[in-house]
């Protein structure tokens, strides 16, 4: 067998790596491919424990910088909401990859069809809203939320994941492996996805982007969440009950704060907007709504059911004795 | 004097056995003819494309050099009196034929060399058309000759996982690994590729070249282990080259 100079390089190419990540790990399926790269299905073989592999798509391209970018990321944020990595390096063709704990569950918008309950969902987008906040605490901005980007377990724990395009502010790693640059990404570059991206996050304005573009990329999550859609990608977004009239206006109010399409008229955090769904869920004021009388007659009732209850039986029990003395 | 057809890929050093230069200096006059042979398998090639390029010799002159430079190896013990705390083989084989190919052009005996006592059944031809293929560059002789060296030994590598694979039944794995990493001109193709014109699923191609990467690794390391002297050399070699550690 002659070998070409060629298939030399490639062969000592392969030979130098292959006792890496290529001797490791077995590749056993796909579990799903996206742009930048594959999710594979695979056995590790020293720790004997099945695993999930991010692999780029094709070797030394920009998809190989993002993805060390991403396992960085995950590495310095621990969260029951984010996915542990276990590994990084490269495979013997020479892609780069990353090792992950393999997420058993469905994506968001698979997970809640034929759900009809508003407050199981809403209960899943604090949990969200939580892992979000975290990674804002922790200096990172995701920029690429939406339903695709969340996984539900079996047991309703939710892990928010691809965190390619994520930016980190204040000199993490990919700060100083591009200084030029905000986060790895030049002004003008679009990323993200229509419908679920902030309008100044669409118009490439990197520096305008902030922990704000994440609020409204998960106001357009819970719109999705009480319509089973995405808010329309071109003007500005229009609240959740056009679609579903059985949503109850508070809820609509905080989607259209969230999906506000001035950074300044949204909620200033995650936490803030967590803190107002919270408030609608346990029937207390929500921040972003002006409610009417009968509104806060209903909301009374609502969170005062029980006691209103018992005081009406026992109001009745009374009457009936009453009028039984008689 | 023929190159035994067990010490071609699969021969009689194991891969286990430390090295072929100890047994060059065995004893056994068995062993030691083994032993040559295999050392003659392994550096012909190299020699010979040497020859061509550093001396500017033609083909029927640089053959004549290489089997009489092989001859008189085995007439004089050449490779019995190498010292491994010197140098490493490969730059001793190396000078050694320096200065063969010194006296022999100074006596202009080079064409007589070797003359019926020894001769090896080298593929020149082989080699001829692989010099044709191939850049070389004559003004660093060192690292033509390095490079050559790790042609042959990676052929020999591959000689060997194709036995492997041909004797367990995995034709199919080391024809999806040849198809990608040897034959390949330019690009390799692609994994969807290689999955449609062999008919299998592309983690199967995944899987099949990392299999075939490893073992291949573990021949490569085995035909270097044998034409090294100690484990400090072998180890060094290992890192030059792999670029890590074996």
């Amino acid at each position: 067998m002659t070998l070409s100079d060629a298939a030399l390089d490639r062969l000592r190419a392969a030979a130098s790596a292959a006792e890496g990540a290529g001797d490791r790990y077995e590749v056993r399926g796909e579990i799903a491919r996206g742009g930048m790269g594959t999710v594979l299905a695979a056995f590790d073989r020293e720790l004997e424990r099945e695993v999930a592999l991010k692999v780029v798509s094709v070797a030394g391209t920009a998809g190989d910088t993002r993805l060390l970018r991403e396992a960085r990321v995950l590495a310095r944020l621990e969260h029951p909401g984010l996915v542990p990595v276990h590994d990084v390096g490269t495979l013997a063709d020479g892609r780069t990859f990353y090792a992950m704990k393999w997420v058993r569950g469905s994506r968001l918008d698979h997970h809640f069809a034929g759900e009809p309950s508003i407050p199981v969902r809403l209960r899943t987008f604090e949990r969200i809203c939580e892992t979000v906040a975290f990674a804002h605490a922790h200096g990172v901005l995701h920029r690429d939320l939406k339903p695709e980007n969340v996984m539900v377990g079996p047991f309703g724990e939710v892990l928010v994941i691809d965190w390619g395009v994520a930016r980190i502010r204040g000199g993490g790693p990919d700060a100083s492996a591009a200084p030029s640059t905000a986060g790895g990404t030049a002004h003008g570059t679009v990323l993200g996805t229509p419908g679920y991206m902030a309008p100044e996050q669409a118009r490439g304005e990197v520096e305008a982007v902030d922990e704000r573009a994440d609020v409204y990329a998960l106001g357009a999550i819970l719109h999705h969440l009480l319509t089973d859609t995405a808010p329309s990608a071109e003007g500005p977004a229009s609240g959740p009950r056009r679609r579903n009239p059985s949503v109850p206006r508070p809820l609509d109010s905080i989607c259209l704060k969230a999906l506000a399409a001035a950074p300044g008229e949204r909620y200033a955090s995650v936490t803030a907007l967590a803190r107002d769904v919270s408030a609608f869920l346990s029937a207390r004021p929500v921040a972003a709504h002006r409610e009417t009388p009968l509104e806060w007659v209903a909301r009374q009732a609502g969170r005062y059911r029980t006691p209103l209850l018992l005081v009406a039986v026992y109001l009745a029990v009374r009457a009936a004795l009453i009028f039984w003395a008689r | 004097m023929t190159v035994p057809s067990a010490a071609k890929p699969g021969g009689p050093f194991p891969e286990t056995r430390y090295s072929v230069l100890r047994a060059a200096g065995s004893p056994d006059p068995e062993e030691r003819r083994q032993a040559f042979a295999a050392l003659a398998e392994a550096y012909w090639k190299p020699a010979y494309k040497y020859a061509r390029l550093r001396f500017g010799l033609p083909p029927a002159d640089a053959e004549d050099l290489t089997q009489g430079f092989f001859a008189e190896a085995l007439q004089k013990a050449w490779f019995e009196r190498f010292d491994p705390a010197r140098a490493r083989f490969r730059t001793y084989l190396r000078t050694c034929l320096d200065g063969f190919a010194s006296k022999a052009r100074a006596s202009a005996r080079a064409q007589k060399r070797g003359g019926g006592a020894v001769h090896l059944p080298l593929d020149f031809a082989s080699a001829e058309r692989e010099l044709r293929d191939q850049a070389g560059d004559a003004a660093d002789p060192e690292a033509y000759f390095h490079r050559e060296w790790m042609r042959a030994l990676f052929e020999r590598a591959l000689s060997r996982l194709a036995a492997q694979c041909a004797a367990a039944g995995r034709e199919a794995a080391f024809e999806v690994f040849r198809a990608h990493d040897v034959d390949a001109d330019g690009a390799p193709p692609s994994y969807a590729a290689l999955a449609e014109r062999f008919a299998l699923p592309v983690t199967q191609v995944t899987n099949h070249l990392s299999a075939m990467r490893r073992d291949l690794r573990r021949h490569l390391l085995a035909c270097l282990r044998e034409c090294c002297a100690s484990e400090e050399e072998f180890r060094q070699e290992a890192q030059a080259l792999l670029g890590t550690p074996p």
